[in-house]
Parts: structure tokens; sequence; C-alpha cells
């Protein structure tokens, strides 16, 4: 089964993803739906007692704007990991949208990129497959201080600097 | 200047344990070339025509004596013995290894620099005003406010993968703009407002390249308090929105042409909605704590033109010609500002040598409270230099090659390193630079010129800034021949213009003929009062135009 990090642990992933032109409707919970799916039937995903729905990169968080409480996990995928688009989606589903559920990073996700992805918000992160997830953790803990405020420390360093 | 604390040394040594680790893992094979790409650009590590090549970050220009001999000491260990000023006001080594890169960063360290963000698809160095602090009409020290921009944009994780990279100016000065802001993909220029508060003046989509463009306003005043907020907005819809499917057309220069600017401020309006008034917003005693870093040395109470310097003006007029060129007027009396060129005709323009740069960092020490200014036009400063010191530092500034009395003249040139050591260049430009530095070597014609920017890039990418030279020569491929193509008419200050191309390219050889007949047309058509860039704005490019094509008889 394919592993996961989550909250600094590694975990196997139950989640099944759904491809955006997939047209099948599984019967097991957890599983992700693409959002124009999703978009089309909300209510069969909420309904769910696991739900989850993952947005590309070029789809911005506002669409699930009215739906934010009813998720409990939101995946953005990184279709490559030089497409940083998803930084500022995670930052506007925690900050503007105070999304509180999980959020994961999918697709390209690498260990370099994984101190930027928490700082954002991700909570969850499916390290590409063919990479060593045991090493890729360590890319959590790149920096023990940082200059700006972000989702994961509300104040600058200038608020909090002795 | 800024001094690092326990945090700022944190921040840097986590950086090199970082940058050490990526680099081992590129060589054990477990991250790719594709991957580890970005990561070492973003640390300023290129892979050039001959061996990689290193961008130092010097923050907005700032360097202390103890940084150039550590810089210095450097390229006589891990390079050749000798470094190169940058156009972004950054140092270059062009022949480090990749593998001893991480140890070149513990030094750096050692001296609280680093290569942090010099190159990849981030936020890169802010730049400003040589001159900031030390010149009477500047509205406030912008030096303050790019430390600040510094810290808020190091390791900024929503930004360190935007569509491409991205440049922020800041000026200071209502009547000139050293720092080119104009073409910047943000430009800030610091006002006050009616209520005299001090704020920001905000412009975007700026920048050279392929595309050149002349920055927009988007905010007429942004209180100082929301600088970071405000930048967020901004960079935030430039990362959602920015063109990812060609990197020809990413910048955010791209982006607002597209939506037009009253648009694109629409959006960053909307945007900032949420995030102003944030943790973000900086706080006074930031700004004041900030600003306890650039506070003035302490100045000797003096007298301006002192009678000593009086009479050394009179006897040599080496030294007079000097101080006509390279002295700009310093805020205090009894001081100047210099500007020590690093252009001799024979040297490219911007290189200087181990040797050089720690003649520099003494004569910092002697004359200039230890710090000096790196110029984006490739010149270092010293700023606070007494004037009846400036005959002993000409003198040693002379035997030390940095005296050409040339600041602002046609062979001030602004030159990227092109083809004879970057891998993206059609063209060579250094030697161009030196044939038009050769033909023009008689110091009264070239003040009878006066005033003239002339820039050469090696290719389309504009690191040497052709398209705001008054005089802009690009190097172009014509089947596998090198060729150049003359532009009239930009400028980079505050009246800021983009240049237009005279017509077919030269070959390399003719250039030192393309400018002398371009300077006969000027000479034969100008006023009294007239720079090279007025007398074209007043007759356009025809004249010019008919006399570099006109047939032989």
């Amino acid at each position: 089964m394919p592993k996961l990090i989550k909250q600094s642990t590694i975990i196997d992933n139950v989640w099944l993803k759904l491809d955006k032109d997939s047209s099948e409707t599984p019967e097991t919970s957890a599983v992700l739906f693409p959002l124009e799916r999703f978009l089309a039937n909300p209510d069969l995903v909420i309904g769910q007692a696991e739900s989850g729905v993952w947005l590309d990169s070029d789809q911005e968080p506002s669409a699930l704007a009215p739906y934010i409480e009813k998720l409990s996990l939101i995946a953005i995928n990184f279709p490559k990991f030089v497409d940083g688009r998803g930084y500022s989606y995670a930052r506007q589903l925690r900050d503007k949208f105070k999304y509180q559920g999980e959020l994961r990073a999918i697709g390209d996700v690498l260990h370099d990129q994984l101190f930027y992805m928490k700082r954002c918000g991700f909570d969850s992160f499916a390290v590409r497959e063919d990479k060593d997830i045991e090493s890729a953790k360590n890319g959590l803990n790149a920096f023990t201080e940082c200059y700006q405020a972000a989702t994961d420390q509300p104040e600058p360093l200038f608020r909090r600097r002795q | 200047m800024y001094k690092y604390d326990g945090y700022d040394k944190q921040i840097v040594k986590e950086r090199t344990a970082q940058f050490r680790d990526q680099t081992e893992r590129y060589f054990n094979g477990s991250l790719s070339a594709e991957e580890f790409l970005p990561l070492r650009l973003q640390n300023g590590l290129y892979v050039q025509r001959h061996a990689p090549m290193l961008r130092i970050a010097v923050p907005y220009g700032m360097l202390s004596s103890r940084q150039l001999r550590k810089l210095a000491e450097i390229s006589r260990i891990y390079d050749k013995g000798y470094m190169h000023f940058t156009t972004r006001q950054n140092v270059q080594f062009n022949w480090p290894k990749m593998a001893q890169v991480p140890d070149i960063l513990e030094h750096l360290n050692s001296v609280e620099m680093h290569s942090i963000q010099t190159s990849g698809n981030c936020i890169r160095n802010t730049t400003t005003d040589q001159f900031a602090g030390v010149i009477s009409n500047e509205v406030a020290d912008p030096r303050p406010y790019c430390e600040i921009i510094r810290q808020w944009s190091t390791f900024h994780p929503e930004f360190a993968f935007l569509p491409r990279k991205f440049k922020i100016a800041v000026n200071a000065c209502p009547d000139a703009d050293r720092a080119a802001t104009m073409v910047h993909d943000i430009g800030l220029e610091l006002v006050r407002n009616d209520a005299n508060e001090l704020g920001f003046k905000v412009f975007v989509g700026g920048g050279l390249g392929r595309t050149p463009v002349i920055a927009s306003e988007i905010r007429a005043f942004l209180p100082e308090k929301h600088l970071l907020s405000y930048l967020d907005a901004i960079l935030r819809i430039y990362n959602m929105h920015g063109r990812r499917d060609n990197k020809y057309k990413a910048r955010i220069k791209i982006l607002v042409k597209a939506l037009g600017d009253q648009e694109f401020a629409r959006m960053v309006e909307e945007e900032w909605q949420h995030l102003k008034d944030n943790s973000t917003t900086l706080t006074q005693a930031e700004i004041d704590r900030v600003k306890t870093f650039f506070t003035e040395p302490e100045y000797a109470v003096l007298e301006n033109e002192p009678a000593s310097f009086v009479e050394q003006k009179t006897a040599h007029k080496g030294f007079a010609n000097w101080v006509a060129r390279n002295i700009n007027s310093h805020k205090k009396p009894g001081y100047a500002i210099v500007t020590l060129t690093l252009k001799k005709t024979g040297t490219p323009p911007g290189d200087a040598s181990d040797r050089q740069v720690e003649m520099i960092a003494d004569m910092a020490d002697k004359y200039s409270f230890g710090e000096v200014r790196v110029t984006h036009d490739q010149n270092i400063v010293l700023a606070d230099v007494r004037q009846d010191q400036l005959f002993d530092l000409w003198q040693e500034a002379k035997a030390a090659g940095f005296a050409t009395p040339n600041l602002n003249m046609l062979t001030d040139i602004i030159c990227c390193p092109g083809g004879d050591f970057c891998g993206l260049a059609n063209a060579k430009s250094i030697p161009v630079a030196e044939q038009i530095q050769s033909k023009f070597d008689d110091l009264d014609f070239i003040y009878d010129i006066g005033e003239l920017h002339l820039n050469i890039s090696g290719c389309m990418n504009a690191c040497g800034h052709h398209h705001v030279g008054n005089i802009g020569v690009l190097g172009v491929d014509k089947r596998g021949d090198e060729f150049y193509q003359v532009s009239l008419g930009g400028s980079a200050g505050r009246d800021a213009s983009l240049g237009k191309i005279l017509g077919p390219s030269f070959a390399r050889d003719d250039m030192p003929e393309v400018v002398e007949k371009l300077l006969q047309v000027f000479v034969e058509n100008r006023t009294e009062e007239e720079l090279f860039i007025d007398t074209y704005r007043r007759i356009g490019l025809d004249p010019f135009k008919e006399r570099v094509y006109a047939k032989a008889d």
C-alpha cells in the first residue's frame, strides 16, 4: 500500500484518488473526487463518513468555499514540483476560507519542498512513490526558524525577536 | 549596515547545511539533475559554459571591508583570483567547483553573507540607490525597507516556485532614479502623503528581456506599515495567474499586460482586503529597529571646499577631472561620494582581482568608515569620504586602476559577461566594450560628448540592460555568426524609456565606427545644453539611421 506522511508520521495511504476522466463510483469510503465530479454532485461526497476533493494546479480553491466545513480532506495536486500555485491555494484555504480539515499535497511531492508545504498549511504529504519517504520526511524540518508569518507560525519573526 | 543577530545566523547556517545535504544527494543519485536544478539555482549556482558559476547576494549593494576581504580570499582558494560585480549589485565567481560550494557558503556565513535566492524563479535580491542615506534630497533612507523586504522574501514559503524570477527595486529620490525601478517586476517609490506620512507609490510589471516594458502604477500611496501584506497580495495574484506554459511569457509584466493594469490592480486590492492588518503588518518598533542599523556614521564637523582641496584641484588637472566626473555631492558639508570605476580599458566591465578587491577594502577602511556599495552599473561607491582626503584617495585609486574618470560617460559601459562566459549568450559582449573603449580613449573628447549610457547585452535576456541604454547593443546570432543590433533612446532614469532599434545589425569590428557615426550626428545637431539623449529625443531616430547606413561614395 502506498504511504504518506501525516503529522510527521509515515502511515498507509488508504484513500482512493479518482482521476479526472474516471466515471466509477466506488462503494468504499475515503475517496478523493476530482473537483468537477464533486461540484456536479456535492451531496454524494459530503454524505460520506470521510469525504475528499482534490484540486489540480489550475483549479482555484474558491470553488470549494461553500463546502469548506463539510470536507474532511482536500488534496492539491502538484503536476510538477516547480509549479508553485498549490502553495497559494493552501494559504487561501487555511487563511482566507478557514479550512480546518486535512490538507494533503499530492503529485510531484518531494523532500525539498515539504518544508514550504508545511508552512503553507499542508499537514499530509503523499510523497512521490519512487522516492524514499523516510528520507524525505527530514525535509519537513529543514529550518528551525523563519522570518515570515505563515499558516504554521501566525507571528512573523519581527513580532517574536528577543 | 545591517548586523545579523542569533536568528539571522541560525537561518543562514541551516541553509548551508540544507544545501550541503542537497549537493550530497545530487552526487549520490537520490536527487536527479532535474530536481536539483531549481534547488541549486535558488542558491545562485549555475552550470555555465566552462564551469559552474556562483552568484553571491549583496543585499541592496552594501558590503563591509571585512566582507570584501573574505570575497577576495574565497576567490583565491576556490576560484581564479578574481570576481565579477553584476548589474544586480551582486558578486559572481566564474570558476568554483560544484562540490566545494557548501564550503564556500560556510566562508560566506562567517561574514554574514550567503547566496540565497540569487537565481531561480523566486524573489531575488532587492536593489536600491547606491547613494541611499548620503544624499540630501531623498524622502527617507530606503535601505531599512530593503532589509525588511529581504527578510520577508528569504525562504518565503508561498513564493519559492513562481512562474519566473521576480525582482523588486526601491527608490527614494524624487528627482532621480539610480535603481531603474521602472524596469522591475515591482518598483517601490518612497513618498510622503499630504499628512506627511511615509509610504510607497507602487509600480508593477516593468522589465527588460525579450519584452521590455515600463512599469505601471497600481497604487499612489501605500502606508509603510502595509508594505509586506501588499507585496504578499501582488505576489499571490502573480503566483496563481502568471503563465507557466511558456518561460518567455511568464514574467509578471505579461500578466499585467494581458489583464490590463487596472484589472490587475483590482485583483490585488481584492486579495489584500483579507490580508490587510494581519500579523505581517509592520510595527513601528520593527521599522525603528531596522532603522537603527542605518544611522549616520560619526561624521566630523567640516566645511565644504576646504582650501587644500581647492588648491589640489587647481594644481592637478587629472584630479580636477576626476572630481568633476566621479564625485557626487554629499548631504554633509565637507564630505563627498566617490565612485570607483571598474571600467578601465582592457578589463571586462565589473571584473576585479582579489588584490584589487583588497585594495578597495583598505580604501574603505581608511577613507569611508569601512563600507562600500556596489552599483547596478558595475562600479563601487565609497559613500563617506572627507573632501580634504580626496586627493590621497585619488592617488591610491589611480595606482590601483579605479580612477578612470569616466563615470556616466561613453566608456563607462554596462556589459554582461556575454559569450566569453555565459551559456545563454548569442554573442560576446566584453570584446565589443573593449573595442569601443579603445577607440574612444581621448578624455577631452569623452567629456565633450558628456553623459551618455552605452549598455551591451550578449542576448535577449538583457543582463546588460541594453533596452535602457542611450545607445543599446544586443548580441544576436545570424546563422552562427555573432552580430550586434543597435538601439537608441533608452533611459533607466526618472524619465525611463525603451530604446528603438536603429536597423539591421552589424559585425563586431564595425561597432566602433557605428558608435563614432552616432556621435557625429549628435555633435552636429546638439544645442549647447543638450545631452545625447536630449538631442535624440528632439531630432528622432532618422538622422542617426541615415548616417550609419549611408552608402559609401
